[in-house]
């Protein structure tokens, strides 16, 4: 067996670790690079609606197309929308995650097209849903241009994240607690209020988070359901502009109006963050602790 | 000997418990119905573009400009096709390079940071995306498709990075002890054993990226130019399917309505055919 002689053994192990030091520069390049280019864009987007941001701006109503005010109503016709996309969503989806996760097992049949068809709705892209709203929500029930009509679609979007999300809540719930209810004799109904639903609660409001924070940051699936109306909103059943909508109508349609973009824009993230914030310390503080249990 | 007096357990269950897992299932088959009816009301409204001008129209047409009865859909499907591939081009080096760099190489404090940041990225909205690139890209690369690759690419690489990173994470420990213990480096470790383990995840990560890219619609509305047409170069403005709904369905009638819900058609049932080849793929174990 010829032996690779030690000058050919140093070269191999050179060659490699010029290959070890050029992958370790590329990885350490592309991390840089991205973390580079987001804290631009995060700055920009800090620096740009900060200086237009007070809080008049959210208590006032916009002027001139938007350019000069607020964006009260805005504000209120975006938690209009998302009140009702999330008071729909929450009762279909707890109770979907509840029977998948408690009575469908991975042998149903119904259960496991359930499951499927779920995973194709969250791959629905959202101007799809915003076709789908305008034909079904706003014409054939008749609802027209309404916060109605948006917060639905928003929910039909919403509906797969939180169901997912909410299931796996009721499956870290221990076995023991079902068990326990039932040799109490506790009927499966007081089970469910009385000890699923509480303990699956960390669960449940991630996937609320999660939820708010999909609808907050939807545009085109409003643009035809919710509309463009920049109005306070007096009733569910009025056009309501939410705050992505404005921020595209203050870029794309009235020039001048990129610093009130900046702001709206600025709010919007600052909305998201806190969301952001709430879910990972629900996961970090609740979730983990339920996963370990079961 | 103690006689409780216990209701005899085989009897049938409360009525109440009845009633529950019938409102159960009925909420269940709602919220799978959801699928179905987005289905059924994009193909009643695509039917009378389907009968009224026909599949091959929306190839065949000299243009399209749907007010004068012409329905050339090709040089939109062109463009959205063009957008997502360039976009998911830049996506796969920079994405699994993020995740290479979360899970081999970043100090665990740093890889967590950065993996925050990933998902806080994740999870700002398109139009504020789009708004940023209208601002800072559009005034130096114009309306144009490179600027919707660009922001595109910008977009899904969180995506890509953290599903990536999370197939990544599934590998056992066995494969990288020994082949640390075969003396490998660390890029031959990962070239060698960790990435071929990883693939089914990896493609997983590079087609739902690629599904989010091709039904994404207000980042590329205001940053690509609008104009229907064929590209000859990156730096001319173009359309892509998603944006041609979101523009023209303010003021659409009849047959020109029902060929934009035919365009919506053909986007969910793209993204719904990459969905279930990565869902297909990942059925099984991600790695191996």
């Amino acid at each position: 067996m010829p032996e690779p002689s030690s000058i050919q053994k140093s070269a191999i192990r050179k060659r490699g670790q010029v290959g070890e030091r050029l992958a370790t520069l590329c990885v350490w390049a592309v991390a840089l690079l991205v973390s580079l280019v987001f804290f631009w864009i995060l700055i920009d987007l800090f620096l740009g609606g900060v200086r237009h941001l007070s809080l008049s701006f959210l208590f006032e109503a916009p002027r001139d197309a938007g350019r000069a005010g607020g964006i009260a109503p805005i504000l209120v016709a975006s938690l209009e929308i998302v009140a009702v996309c999330m008071l729909v969503a929450l009762p279909i989806g707890i109770g979907t995650a509840v029977w998948l996760a408690e009575y469908a097992g991975d042998r149903n049949r119904l259960g496991r097209l359930v499951r499927r068809s779920l995973d194709v709705l969250a791959s629905v892209p959202s101007i799809v849903f915003g076709l789908f709203g305008s034909a079904f929500f706003c014409l054939q029930l008749g609802l027209g241009f309404s916060i109605l009509a948006g917060g639905l679609t928003l929910a039909c979007m919403v509906l797969p994240i939180f169901i997912r999300t909410a299931e796996e809540g009721f499956r870290a719930v221990p076995q023991a607690y079902r068990l326990g209810a039932a040799s109490l004799g506790i009927s499966r109904t007081s089970t469910l209020f009385r000890i699923l639903i509480p303990s699956a609660l960390p669960a449940l409001s991630a996937g609320f988070v999660l939820g708010v924070g999909r609808a907050l940051a939807e545009t085109a699936a409003l643009i035809f359901t919710s509309g463009y109306v920049s109005r306070m909103p007096e009733s569910l059943l009025d056009s309501g502009r939410a705050m992505s909508v404005h921020i595209y109508d203050l870029a794309m349609n009235v020039p001048g109006g990129n610093d009130n973009a900046f702001a709206t824009a600025l709010v919007l993230l600052l909305l998201l963050l806190l969301i952001n914030a709430s879910f990972a310390w629900i996961s970090q503080h609740h979730l983990s602790h339920g996963a370990s249990q079961s | 000997m103690f006689m409780t007096s216990l209701r005899p357990t085989t009897s049938s269950p409360p009525r109440a418990d009845v009633f529950l897992v019938f409102a159960l299932r009925a909420l269940a088959v709602v919220a799978s119905g959801i699928v179905l009816l987005i289905l059924v009301f994009l193909l009643l409204e695509s039917a009378p573009a389907l009968e009224g001008i026909g599949l091959t129209r929306f190839f065949s047409d000299a243009s399209w400009h749907p007010l004068s009865d012409r329905f050339n859909m090709m040089p939109m499907v062109f463009a959205s096709l063009a957008i997502t591939f360039g976009a998911i081009l830049a996506a796969i080096p920079l994405g699994i390079g993020s995740a290479l760099f979360c899970r081999y190489y970043a100090p665990p404090k740093l890889a967590s940071l950065y993996r925050a940041l990933l998902q806080l990225l994740a999870g700002i909205p398109s139009v504020v995306y789009g708004f940023w690139a209208l601002v800072v890209l559009v005034p130096v690369l114009f309306p144009s498709l490179l600027a919707g690759i660009v922001i595109l690419s910008l977009m899904i690489l969180p995506t890509v990075a953290l599903i990536a990173d999370a197939s990544l994470a599934q590998i056992p420990l066995e494969y990288s002890h020994g082949s640390a213990a075969l003396g490998l480096g660390r890029w031959s470790m990962i070239r060698g054993v960790l990435l071929p383990s990883a693939r089914r995840g990896l493609v997983t990560a590079i087609l739902l990226g690629l599904a989010r890219a091709i039904g994404e619609t207000m980042a590329v509305l205001m940053v690509c130019g609008n104009v229907v047409q064929f590209p000859k170069s990156l730096t001319d403005p173009v359309r892509t399917l998603t944006a041609n709904i979101a523009l023209e369905m303010s003021y659409a009638g009849d047959l020109h309505r029902s060929a934009l819900f035919v365009s919506g058609l053909l986007l969910m049932g793209l993204v719904v055919l990459l969905v279930a080849i990565a869902e297909g793929l990942s059925r099984g174990k991600i790695y191996a």
